[in-house]
């Protein structure tokens, strides 16, 4: 027996030695992986933010990488909808055709493309690509994996108002994004329903709440809603906050400095819990897409949303149906402010692009108004925020978005954008407006406590 | 009874009724009631899918004009075709293959090496070993994720496996996650199998002086083909149909497999139930045809080891 | 949701139905150094396949628990902070107890809905009669489906505008709003009954899961036992329950772990539809989307895995007991 024991220990302890030996050089070799790779970008590369490179200029090419001008560049694009997919191809080839750079667009859904930024940054990033600003922007930037384009700015800055100059910069002071177009959130309705009906288009709430009960009697539904990707109830918060408590309570209370169980947030709700009467009732089933064709086939006769909904009508003839007007006043203070949500897109260099120096000169081009109406040409659900834009190819749709966003006193960029994104997501603000949305009447009290605590969980912003 | 007789040889029982006693005269009477039953369950059963068959050829004007549930219109393979070239389906097909493949082939190999290890030779820690092995098969995938999708954030590869060079968004991270999940049940399985076949067989082997290796290939492999089969045709089905792991593990749209893309059309079509449909079907189709050619093979898979003798 | 299968009951191998199973095996002393190798990497190489990427993260989720990560840089960014991720999940966090709930439902349902009726499928094709073959690949050809496609396959049935039940409705009895927006019932966007229509999609495929398993259980009765019960005169329905159901024991722990671990790990359909949001939470789903977020809450994610972990340890153990105690070491 005791032979048997030895022999077994014998067997055991070889197969131990097999499978431990290689587990420790797998544990081991991804340890030093992770740390490695985990760890701070090359300093060229990014300044402030993990890893306390100081201000380390970035003069064109990445400390490993050897510059490769010319060449090819790589883009991520979260562009997956049809309509400006193919006008964000369009751009890339006019980039070609100016400066003979290919462009690789890699493109990946929209909503997954934000889900996996966090990993996409670290590990498998483009040189370039799609994103907002905000403090979406600074998040990232914040963290070292953008790369500083405050060189880019110097060349381009004088095509930029000084708004659009602030939401490309980061804490730190330099610039890492570009901004390509904005578009605002608005009332969007078709004119031939209005005229068809003899609606009057509303200036203040109750004319509003009148021409709902209008709507309603005509067998229509008065707003379209569609909030299954969580994200569009964020523009009713934004636009009845901004307009009941001004625009910097709103900033302040994106910043986490106001609490969302003061007073004046809880009158939002309850602002809103009396106009969902006129909001199709049934929104969590749908996404923004299916409640933007309800307002286009007629079912709907209006639809809260940003421009972007015009992607939706296909038909050039229904898109010129289309037209729009500013959410209703609320009679406060603050109408004057005529604030909007009025999101930027734009783009960014990743902190470990290969070659900078060709993702430089896109941005350099992105910047411009000619590459801007490529992609308007294509996809006129937006204005340029380049300075040199040829506005006048803009159809009425667009010079009204213009006129409205020249207009606002204050912009703000979207709740998603304004606050911190681990708040805003689907385990966050998107879910709790969800709550609120399938029980609007539930004790508002405990509801907003819960937000609160859920922010007062999460961990202080690096 | 040879071993091959013996795996599909309880499945054909499962799938013929055979080996059931007749007794009572009273049996005959409850026939019809339970094929009434049967037939009933059976038709409330097909109709989602022959729901979807139908709906998939119907142009979307004649449902639009007609409504859904109707008669009339053209039927045509016209949603199928376009649903093919929405979804990109043979890219992502492609995609699936070059997982599912390569995933099955070494998931057997490794799953039989273990087998063969442990029901032949016996060392202290079989046991502990086949349980590690069940108990990993049988836990909830979600529990492994957020280290697993930092490791592979982290795990180098050479960079003909991965233009990154890392595990994540590679095919053969993909792989490796199915090799190493599927393990378990294909391990346990086949050690029952193995212990099962005479030892003569084995013992005959080592007295001509055969080596371990030699044993396992040349003798035990090729006896456990109909297990072989057997799991391979459930492994197939498995890792064909895994929607989780492509959506943790992967991120450009060219890479994503087969059921991911389904998603994509759904995105770019939501108006279009019609084309969805088919898409749906296109996407099942695999896997049917795979189930209905090798059912045998499939309900062996599943119901070897209890077998008795 | 990837393969589900739990490996078939083993049973314990008889005195006396194969002398060779009663030799003893090779020893190992006997091997060459090369054959000893060999072993040594046919049984390491898969068992460290196996537990690098599931065991050793499976660990790293419970170490991961106690920890605040946002996930972006190296292992330095992480902290420490204890037992405070549990504390929140059980008191802040909004869809952690409805999640909790869900998953409990959706384990009733399966437990006493979905389960039974595959069973009962499985003892009706028992019997020997024309068409068993039909009947069973009608029902088993769910389960070769992959979910993603079952969630489409029932979004067909349930959509407000275009699917089959609004339109059935709507055409037999002839008012169109059972699909107008606003007034259609909204299956799977109506919280509290989007949870019940994804249910009736997991069952249909579970149905035919159970059945195929508890079918091959009832063919390894041994039939002698039937007999004798219909000797004795006993009616089919007392020798199922009396005779042929205690016999079973082995193959309903099977059952009854493939239905608990399936409940626990639904996942596929319930993102299909919509992300597990508005009344589909499940904790998987939840796992994941504090995971893939924009700033992933890697510690708190790890947090709802191991309680996860925690619930599924208990039918798996028990699994284990059952079959491992007849096998012979």
């Amino acid at each position: 027996m005791a032979e048997h024991d030895s022999l077994r220990s014998v067997t055991r302890r070889q197969v131990l030695k097999g499978g431990a030996a290689l587990a420790a050089l797998g544990g081991v070799s991804a340890f030093l992986a992770a740390c490695g790779g985990g760890a701070t970008p090359t300093p060229a590369a990014s300044s402030g933010g993990g890893g306390g490179a100081s201000a380390a200029p970035s003069t064109g090419g990445g400390a490993s990488n050897p510059p490769a001008a010319g060449g090819s560049i790589t883009f991520g694009s979260n562009y997956s909808d049809d309509v400006p997919k193919k006008a964000m191809q369009a751009v890339v080839d006019g980039f070609k055709a100016k400066t003979g750079i290919d462009t690789t667009v890699n493109t990946v859904e929209h909503g997954k493309f934000q889900d996996t930024i966090n990993a996409y940054l670290q590990a498998t990033p483009d040189d370039t690509f799609t994103w907002f600003a905000g403090y979406r922007m600074r998040f990232f930037a914040a963290q070292g994996l953008a790369t500083d384009i405050s060189d880019v700015w110097a060349k381009v800055g004088g095509n930029y108002s000084d708004a659009f100059k602030t939401a490309s910069t980061g804490d730190d002071g330099k610039q890492y994004f570009i901004p390509f177009y904005n578009y605002p959130w608005v009332v969007i309705y078709r004119k031939s329903v209005f005229t068809e009906k003899n609606y009057t288009v509303p200036k203040t709430i109750d004319e509003f709440k009148t021409l709902g009960d209008q709507m309603k009697k005509d067998g229509l539904i008065p707003l379209a809603f569609g909030d299954k990707d969580g994200w569009p109830a964020m523009g009713t918060f934004d636009i009845l906050n901004m307009r009941m408590n001004g625009y910097d309570f709103h900033v302040s209370l994106m910043a986490g400095k106001d609490k969302w169980t003061d007073p004046k947030t809880k009158a939002v709700f309850q602002k809103w819990a009396e106009l969902l009467p006129y909001f199709d009732p049934q929104p969590l089933g749908k996404t923004w897409q299916e409640a933007a064709q309800d307002m286009i086939g007629k079912k709907a006769g209006m639809y809260f949303l940003g421009t972007f909904a015009g992607e939706q009508a296909t038909d050039p003839a229904v898109h010129d149906d289309l037209d729009f007007f500013p959410f209703p006043t609320l009679g406060t203070q603050y109408d004057a402010e005529a604030a909007i949500d009025a999101p930027i897109d734009g783009f960014m260099v990743s902190a470990k692009a290969k070659n900078v120096d060709g993702a430089k000169a896109f941005m350099e081009y992105l910047a411009t108004g000619e590459a801007q109406g490529i992609f308007l040409a294509s996809s006129p659900n937006n204005v340029a925020a380049a300075k040199d834009a040829d506005t006048s190819k803009y159809s009425p749709f667009q010079k009204k978005m213009a006129e409205i966003i020249g207009g606002a006193q204050k912009i703000a960029q979207f709740l998603d954008r304004d606050t911190r994104p681990d708040f805003a997501g689907a385990n966050g603000m998107q879910g709790f407006l969800q709550d609120f949305l399938g029980n609007p009447t539930q004790d508002l009290d405990a509801f907003l406590g819960k937000i609160q605590s859920f922010y007062d969980t999460l961990p202080p912003a690096s | 009874m040879t071993d091959d007789v013996a795996t599909v040889g309880l499945a054909e029982e499962v799938l013929t009724g055979g080996r059931s006693v007749e007794v009572v005269s009273g049996k005959r009477r409850s026939k019809v009631g339970t094929h009434a039953f049967l037939i009933v369950i059976c038709a409330i059963w097909l109709f989602p899918l022959a729901w979807t068959v139908y709906t998939a050829l119907r142009p979307y004007r004649d449902t639009a004009n007609l409504g859904y549930v109707s008669v009339g219109g053209t039927y045509n393979l016209d949603n199928f075709f376009n649903a093919a070239t929405g979804m990109e389906l043979w890219p992502h097909l492609f995609n699936t293959l070059v997982v599912v493949v390569p995933a099955v082939i070494v998931v057997l190999l490794l799953a039989s090496m273990l087998a063969f290890a442990v029901s032949r030779y016996s060392f202290r820690f079989n046991v502990a070993l086949l349980m590690l092995f069940t108990a990993g098969n049988l836990l909830p995938q979600q529990i492994v994720i957020t280290p697993l999708f930092r490791m592979y954030l982290a795990l180098p590869l050479p960079k003909v496996l991965n233009e990154y060079g890392l595990w994540y968004d590679s095919y053969f991270g993909i792989a490796m996650i199915h090799i190493a999940f599927q393990l378990g049940f294909c391990s346990f399985v086949l050690s029952n199998y193995f212990r099962q076949l005479p030892k003569e067989l084995s013992e005959a082997a080592v007295m001509d002086g055969a080596s371990v290796w030699r044993t396992y290939r040349s003798i035990l492999l090729p006896l456990a083909r109909p297990a072989l089969a057997a799991l391979a045709t459930l492994e197939f089905t498995w890792i064909y149909n895994d929607f989780f792991w492509g959506i943790l593990l992967l991120r450009t749209g060219s890479k994503f497999p087969i059921t991911s893309a389904l998603n994509n059309l759904s995105g770019q079509f939501f108006t279009d139930n019609n084309l969805l449909a088919a898409g749906s079907l296109l996407v099942a189709l695999p896997t049917l045809i795979v189930y209905f050619a090798l059912q045998k093979q499939f309900v062996a898979g599943l119901t070897l080891g209890s077998t008795k003798g | 949701m990837t393969a589900s299968a739990v490996p078939p009951y083993a049973p314990p191998i008889d005195g006396g139905a194969s002398a060779s199973s009663r030799r003893p095996r090779r020893r190992f002393s006997v091997l060459t150094q090369r054959d000893k190798l060999t072993i040594g990497l046919m049984v390491g190489i898969p068992a460290f396949v196996h537990i690098f990427l599931i065991w050793l993260p499976a660990l790293g989720s419970v170490i991961l628990s106690f920890t605040s990560w946002n996930g972006i840089g190296g292992l330095d960014k992480i902290r420490w902070i204890g037992l405070k991720n549990y504390e929140n999940l059980a008191t802040v966090y909004q869809p952690f107890w409805p999640a909790v709930q869900h998953n409990l439902l959706w384990l009733a349902v399966f437990l006493f809905i979905a389960t039974p009726l595959g069973m009962l499928m499985a003892v009706l094709l028992d019997q020997n009669i024309r068409g068993t073959r039909i009947y069973q690949s009608v029902l088993y050809t769910p389960v070769v489906l992959s979910l993603a496609v079952v969630g489409f396959i029932w979004e067909l049935m349930y959509s407000p505008g275009q699917g089959f039940i609004n339109n059935f409705l709507a055409t037999v009895t002839n008012d169109p709003r059972w699909i107008t927006p606003g007034t259609a019932i909204d299956w799977t966007g109506t919280k509290g009954l989007n949870l019940f229509a994804v249910l009736v999609a997991a069952s249909w495929r579970h149905v035919g899961y159970i059945m195929v398993l508890y079918l091959a259980g009832l063919k390894s009765v041994d039939n002698t036992l039937r007999e004798a019960a219909a000797i004795d005169g006993a009616n089919s329905r007392q020798t199922f329950f009396r005779v042929v159901f205690p016999v079973l024991a082995p193959i309903n722990v099977v059952v009854l772990v493939v239905t608990i671990i399936e409940s626990l790990r639904a996942f596929d359909i319930v993102y299909v539809t919509n992300k597990g949001l508005n009344g589909l939470e499940l904790l998987s789903v939840l796992i994941v989307t504090n995971l893939l977020g924009e700033a992933s809450l890697v510690g708190f994610g790890s947090a709802i895995a191991v309680v996860l972990l925690l619930i599924s340890i208990g039918p798996i153990l028990f699994y284990l007991y059952r079959t491992m105690r007849t096998q012979p070491t």
